[in-house]
């Protein structure tokens, strides 16, 4: 088992014949995800050929599904397009669509989350501004590095890219059912609760690590969740102790003001409900492969 | 990007919202003409991006022109909160009879917007949440829906604001939704909101955010950024497209890439620098995914222009980008950078590729760089060496 993506999941990509999404259709493909189409409404009815497979290309979100059973989407659209794009992934009632997007406006993000919000939450929504997420040996919906790790117990689930790929290859020996980006914007879909409550159901994950980063309280209200509803073990780690208030880092998410959302008070919530914190990515590796192997 | 008050009120006015009149000056003496244009007392206002202006006085009346010109001589130059003042508003003096506190801003934990209103303004408004929170209204709000006459009514009740300043206020706040939507801020604020003497509503201070990622379709906003107050470093990165921030008070160099993956970098470098002399980052640098040789060699050309700067780390993951391309743009940076390179590099390589990426480093055999296996060791030869150049 994995969570929100495997090995039957049928993918299709917004996006799919620009630069981004040609390249990483190929890296989905070749790490065994079934790409079953991709979207653009110039291009419909065309095909494009990636490493000798036949990927047919639709007007819509919709016909995409009704044509290929897809149920996944994967947004490589530019920022200007992608408030747009979510929003017919979610007319169209797909079960997943996951916005790789980087710098879409915060005003574009609430707007397509309350807008999927007033859907009833049908689609669930990664990101933006995320790597996406990968279930090792099933499937990839993102640009995740396929072969940094393989299957295995353990679950992840972070706000950042490149500690998300850090961590899973400090693990490469313990293996992952299922790794997720959650995004680094301040407005996002799937929360570390979601993933959380998903990873605690799932038989096939043992132990959890979550990242987190400044910014926000995402990390102390997943710490409370963790306190009364996850039983799994989990180490946490997050990034951002030395960052000065109000200096945006990248993420347009990891700002402090004032007092609320340092790194110091994320990590003391996660002590509090019995989350082993590590001091490094390394540190935190060490600690997730104990937890597996005692 | 936080805005200045003068330019938060430029905004206000372009959306209909009432402000007093007022310029922006320089110098004292043309803070002198600008009070007698304005005629009447005026407030001279330092212009500086943080709070408390008030109480580090930054903020004086002044009952003519020439008392206006000595109160800006007193302001510009001063330090606040690490702010020094360039700038002075000078605006009209007003007569208040009330302060109230308004504000739009983002609510991350709920994904949507959020309305904070209160009848008592002025003070700081994280005071005011801690010490009264009954006295401040959340009303949050439906991005789609927006605010309309009827929501706006909805805040000035809750935010429990006088009767007979009521349609006005109502009024005034969808004006500053207005601004909030159209200008794709996130934070809108109005501390004080007040009530004249004949019980108009004008906003008598302003502070807003502007989302970086909406400046697509905000061409005007670009000359909104204050380049004379910008750090030099930093805008010598943004010249070249590079994330950067320049970090007061440290020593070593950071390059990477993934903001997580830098900001962890520069958690763990000032770790190892408690063993190592109390050596800190002196810079977040995010080179992205792609790590090509001309943004490595552009993200090192800042870095080494850092005089504060005894060391530099560079920590990379090969995820997306294989560690050989990475390796191979370091070594063609430092052949760019030739003799302009003069500072030790430490460089941990990691993820897809690493030994191709380390074979090319070792290869290049260049004399100012050290190759480390792990992130931690890394820092801590990264932090060693910046305290041996001390």
């Amino acid at each position: 088992m994995s969570i929100f993506l495997n090995e039957n999941s049928k993918v299709i990509v917004q996006g799919l014949t620009g630069s981004e999404g040609m390249k990483h259709g190929r890296k989905m493909l070749a790490a065994g995800t079934q790409l079953v189409g991709g979207v653009n409404a110039r291009k419909a009815g065309t095909s494009v050929e990636i490493d000798g497979t036949n990927v047919p290309v639709f007007g819509g979100v919709e016909e995409a599904m009704k044509e290929t059973g897809a149920d996944v989407s994967v947004l490589f659209v530019p920022p200007k397009f992608a408030k747009d794009a979510v929003v017919e992934a979610v007319d169209a009632g797909i079960g997943l669509a996951v916005v790789i997007t980087e710098g879409i406006p915060v005003h574009d993000s609430a707007w397509f989350w309350a807008h999927a919000t007033a859907n009833g939450n049908r689609t669930r929504i990664i990101g933006p501004n995320c790597p996406g997420i990968i279930s090792p040996g099933k499937s990839l919906a993102g640009i995740i590095p396929a072969n940094i790790s393989g299957p295995g117990k353990m679950g992840l689930v972070s706000k950042s890219g490149t500690l998300t790929y850090q961590m899973m290859y400090e693990l490469r020996d313990i293996g992952f059912s299922t790794g997720i980006g959650i995004g680094g914007d301040p407005i996002i879909g799937t929360t570390h609760i979601d993933a959380l409550a998903a990873f605690e159901a799932d038989p096939d994950t043992e132990a959890i690590v979550m990242i987190g980063e400044i910014g926000g309280d995402a990390e102390e209200r997943a710490a409370d969740y963790i306190k009364a509803n996850v039983t799994k073990p989990v180490v946490g780690y997050v990034a951002g102790f030395t960052a000065p208030e109000g200096k945006t880092m990248g993420h347009a998410g990891a700002i402090v003001s004032g007092s609320a959302g340092t790194a110091q008070a994320k990590k003391e919530a996660l002590e509090a409900a019995g989350v082993k914190v590590g001091k490094t990515p390394t540190e935190t590796a060490d600690l997730a492969r104990t937890l597996i192997q005692g | 990007m936080d805005l200045y008050e003068y330019q938060a009120k430029d905004l206000f006015a372009a959306h209909g919202v009432p402000v007093l009149p007022g310029r922006t000056v320089d110098t004292a003496a043309e803070a002198e003409r600008a009070a007698e244009e304005i005629g009447g007392p005026v407030v001279v206002k330092a212009q500086v991006k943080t709070g408390g202006r008030g109480k580090a006085g930054g903020v004086k009346l002044a009952q003519s022109p020439a008392e206006a010109k000595e109160k800006a001589e007193g302001i510009l130059g001063l330090d606040i909160k690490g702010h020094i003042v360039h700038r002075v508003l000078v605006t009209a003096a007003s007569d208040i009879a009330e302060e109230y506190y308004f504000s739009f801003l983002l609510d991350r934990s709920n994904r949507t917007f959020l309305a904070m209103c209160s009848a008592e303004g002025g003070m700081e408004i994280e005071e005011l949440a801690v010490e009264r929170p009954d006295a401040l209204a959340r009303v949050p709000i439906d991005p789609i829906a927006g605010v309309d006459r009827a929501k706006a009514d909805e805040i000035v009740k809750q935010g429990k604001l006088p009767a007979e300043v009521a349609d006005e206020a109502a009024q005034v706040i969808v004006k500053l939704w207005d601004t909030f939507v159209g200008e794709d801020a996130t934070l809108v604020e109005v501390n004080p909101l007040v009530r004249d003497p004949e019980s108009k509503i004008v906003a008598l201070d302003g502070k807003v955010t502007l989302d970086e990622n909406a400046e697509f379709r905000h061409e005007a906003h670009s000359q909104l950024v204050d380049e004379k107050s910008q750090n030099p470093l930093e805008a010598k990165a943004k010249e070249s497209d590079l994330n950067y921030v320049k970090l007061e008070g440290g020593q070593v160099g950071i390059i990477g890439n993934g903001a997580g993956l830098v900001m962890s970098t520069l958690d763990v470098v000032a770790y190892a620098g408690e063993q190592h002399g109390g050596m800190k980052p002196a810079n977040f640098l995010d080179i992205g995914g792609g790590a090509s040789a001309e943004v490595m060699a552009a993200g090192l050309d800042v870095i080494l222009g850092d005089d504060d700067v005894r060391s530099v780390f560079v920590n990379v993951f090969g995820g997306i980008t294989a560690c050989d391309a990475v390796a191979n743009g370091i070594v063609e940076a430092l052949k760019i950078l030739g003799d302009d390179a003069t500072k030790p590099l430490v460089v941990r390589l990691d993820g897809n590729n690493v030994d191709e990426g380390r074979r090319i480093l070792a290869e290049a055999n260049h004399p100012l760089v050290t190759v480390v296996d792990t992130m931690d060791d890394a820092a801590a030869k990264a932090a060693e060496l910046a305290a041996a150049g001390a």
